[in-house]
């Protein structure tokens, strides 16, 4: 299998890479912008695993690149995972619509420009799977991240309808909803213990989501029901809650 | 850059630090140049204030391997990859270390600070034997490679220089092949300090010993102990034994460990251990006993614990156990887990521990007396010609480390001259002022 790993510079890329290389044997394609430390990698899990893993330049939000960079794989992936995606702070996205534009562009705009590369070529194949990281942040907009909330949300109602799409060509698309990970991204975040998971845990849960054809899944698992809570409280209570 | 609090395995003394992460040189260069008092913090493995300071760079992320010559067995990685990764990877292709301490959960850069040790010092000698180059991070942000034969003087003040000589970055080493990962095992019950002593003699030409010893015991049964030695064992089998593992999932009330409970256990540990020959224990058992128990620190309560390691020249040795024993025996501050090993020669590092002879270690939890109990054991420590190992010391005074490492001037110039003294810092370098 050819394992395209879209952000591979992410913790939970380098989780999941590690993961499927070990569990199948898969090479990989590694793709993110800081192809210095991309390159590292590459090489890590090539001694590690005894596999073949290359590191390309791709910029999620260079829309334009995407065509001649999908096609310049060869031979195709099999499977890609979408792991790229940015933060970034709530305060500055309401102050500037520059960062707010950020947030969508990266987490949205950018995965369906690349998503819709693949999901064409896959379709016409007639075999693949997608797997995409979205957040339970996009399950409820809450004050505190809505912007965030708001892309990943448009990310989670595009998979759903690609899922859609591609079911009748044996081409299989998983949603992963996770919930707090201990990342680079949520460094400088106090996050709580119990709740949060490591890219390690999500890793897992993503390859075991693969292994099922799973098509939605909550990482951890607990998550989805803390979000069915949370989207059953009414609306006139929960936009006086701070959450 | 993040604010957190920051202690060692001993859990004392507990910080605030600034802790910053990377990946890339690059990333590295650019947070010492931001800062002073920096040092490299590992897995957090060393007991005391080693890897302690206003400013820590942790290592953790930087971990990937660079290279594997799987024709030679020599590997090449960042300092951040734990001994427990590298195992994973390699044993399965036949390849193990060359020297592993008693924990797998260190980093490499943690293995060649601290020049550690394991149960096959006095055949094998130190980590830094296998270490066959290293790349490091010198104050003003150039990066040398260092060798046995390349920058010789950095190499040896950096085997065992506590991470004070500059930032490790990656790390060549010599793996050792294995046909199995069993270890064949040899118990022998041993009723006296000297008949541990014979046993040890007796038994050196097997590659892995080392002695659990009852610290309490008195009079007649004074440093009776149980000697544990093995040798790879050529199975066929070479995936390492995936055991569940267990937490101690909170602090213990302190009151728990006492003179009493700790005798009973180790009546119970004296006992449970009769006198065996020919099980196959997996690496695991056999090198790594307490990494199967996580967070096994916490058993020692919220006070914390220091492990206090000396060792004593071979002829001092029975004379300076006997005595050290004796005191503490009378002071009743017992430990559950008190180790005695024969070390082999020692190297040319400046701030390496070994040396020939016999190395004890004792866990003591940390409260009011202890510390003046400790200064006594110093004393006696230095009087028959042994010294402290710096990877556990929470607490020793400079004068003892200078009178146990006589080379200790020679790394001090190397610092200097280097210009690592305001750059590279950790508590124990200014309570040590190395």
């Amino acid at each position: 299998m050819n394992l395209l790993i879209l952000g591979a510079n992410s913790d939970v890329a380098w989780a999941t890479a590690k993961l499927f290389a070990a569990k199948t044997g898969a090479d990989l394609i590694l793709a993110s912008r800081n192809l210095e430390l991309l390159e590292k990698k590459a090489r890590d899990l090539e001694a590690r695993y005894d596999i073949c893993a290359r590191a390309i330049a791709f910029d999620a939000v260079a829309y334009d690149t995407h065509k001649a960079f999908y096609a310049s794989l060869n031979p195709r992936p099999d499977g890609v995972v979408l792991a790229f995606g940015h933060m970034g702070d709530q305060q500055q996205a309401q102050n500037t619509f520059n960062a707010c534009r950020k947030m969508i562009d990266v987490n949205f705009t950018g995965a369906v420009s690349i998503l819709e590369i693949v999901a064409a070529d896959f379709e016409q194949r007639g075999a693949g799977f997608i797997a995409g990281i979205s957040s339970v942040a996009g399950n409820r907009g809450r004050k505190s991240n809505y912007m965030y909330g708001a892309a990943k949300a448009a990310l989670t109602a595009y998979l759903s309808g690609l899922r859609n799409r591609l079911y009748k060509s044996n081409v299989h698309v998983i949603t992963v909803l996770p919930g707090f990970i201990q990342t680079k991204m949520t460094e400088k975040m106090e996050l709580p213990g119990l709740l949060t998971a490591s890219p390690e845990q999500v890793a897992a849960d993503i390859y075991a989501a693969y292994d099922k054809s799973r098509n939605i899944i909550y990482s951890r698992w607990f998550w989805r029901w803390i979000m069915t809570v949370i989207r059953l409280i009414p609306e006139t209570l929960f936009k006086r809650l701070s959450l | 850059m993040r604010q957190i609090k920051l202690h060692g395995w001993g859990r004392y003394p507990v910080i605030a630090a600034e802790s910053a992460l990377f990946e890339t040189t690059a990333q590295a260069e650019r947070l010492l140049d931001s800062g002073e008092n920096w040092i490299a913090h590992g897995m957090g493995k060393s007991y005391g204030d080693s890897a302690l300071s206003d400013r820590v760079l942790c290592t953790r992320r930087f971990n990937k391997l660079l290279a594997f010559d799987a024709a030679q067995g020599v590997v090449t990685c960042e300092s951040g990859i734990s001994l427990a990764e590298l195992i994973d990877i390699f044993l399965p292709r036949g390849w193990f270390l060359k020297v592993t301490p008693g924990t797998k959960l260190i980093s490499v850069g943690g293995a060649i600070a601290a020049d550690v040790h394991g149960k096959n010092h006095h055949v094998a000698g130190c980590f830094s034997t296998s270490v066959l180059s290293f790349r490091l991070m010198l104050a003003d942000g150039t990066v040398v490679s260092c060798s046995p034969t390349r920058h010789t003087d950095l190499f040896r003040a950096t085997c065992g220089g506590m991470g004070l000589t500059g930032l490790i970055l990656d790390a060549t080493l010599q793996l050792l092949p294995v046909r199995g990962a069993g270890i064949r095992e040899r118990i022998t019950r041993c009723g006296s300090l000297a008949e541990v002593f014979d046993q040890f003699e007796a038994q050196r030409h097997i590659d892995y010993s080392v002695a659990w010893i009852d610290c309490l015991a008195r009079g007649s049964a004074l440093g009776r102990s149980v000697l544990m030695v093995g040798a790879h064992h050529n199975d066929e089998d070479l995936l390492p034994a995936q055991k569940r593992r267990s937490a101690i999932p909170i602090d213990c009330p302190g009151f728990l460990l006492n003179q009493y409970s700790v005798k009973l256990f180790n009546h119970l540990y004296y006992h449970a251990h009769p006198s065996t020959e020919g099980r196959i224990a997996s690496i695991d058992a056999f090198f790594y006993p307490l990494d199967r128990i996580a967070h096994w620190n916490r058993m020692y309560g919220t006070q914390g614990f220091t492990q206090y390691q000396f060792v004593l020249p071979k002829k001092a040795s029975y004379e300076g156990l006997q005595a050290i024993l004796n005191r503490i025996a009378v002071s009743g501050n017992g430990s559950f887990l008190a180790v005695l090993k024969l070390f082999g020669a020692g190297n040319d590092n400046l701030l390496s521990f070994p040396m020939k002879g016999y190395t004890l270690a004792l866990d003591f939890k940390i409260r009011p007396r202890l510390f003046p109990l400790l200064d006594e054991l110093d004393r006696m420590v230095l009087d028959h010609g042994g010294r402290l190992y710096l990877a556990k010391d929470v607490r020793m005074h400079s004068n003892v480390l200078e009178k146990g490492y006589p080379r200790a001037g020679a790394f001090k110039s190397i610092r200097r001259q280097y210009g690592c003294t305001t750059k590279f810092n950790s508590l124990q370098s200014k309570r040590l002022r190395l």
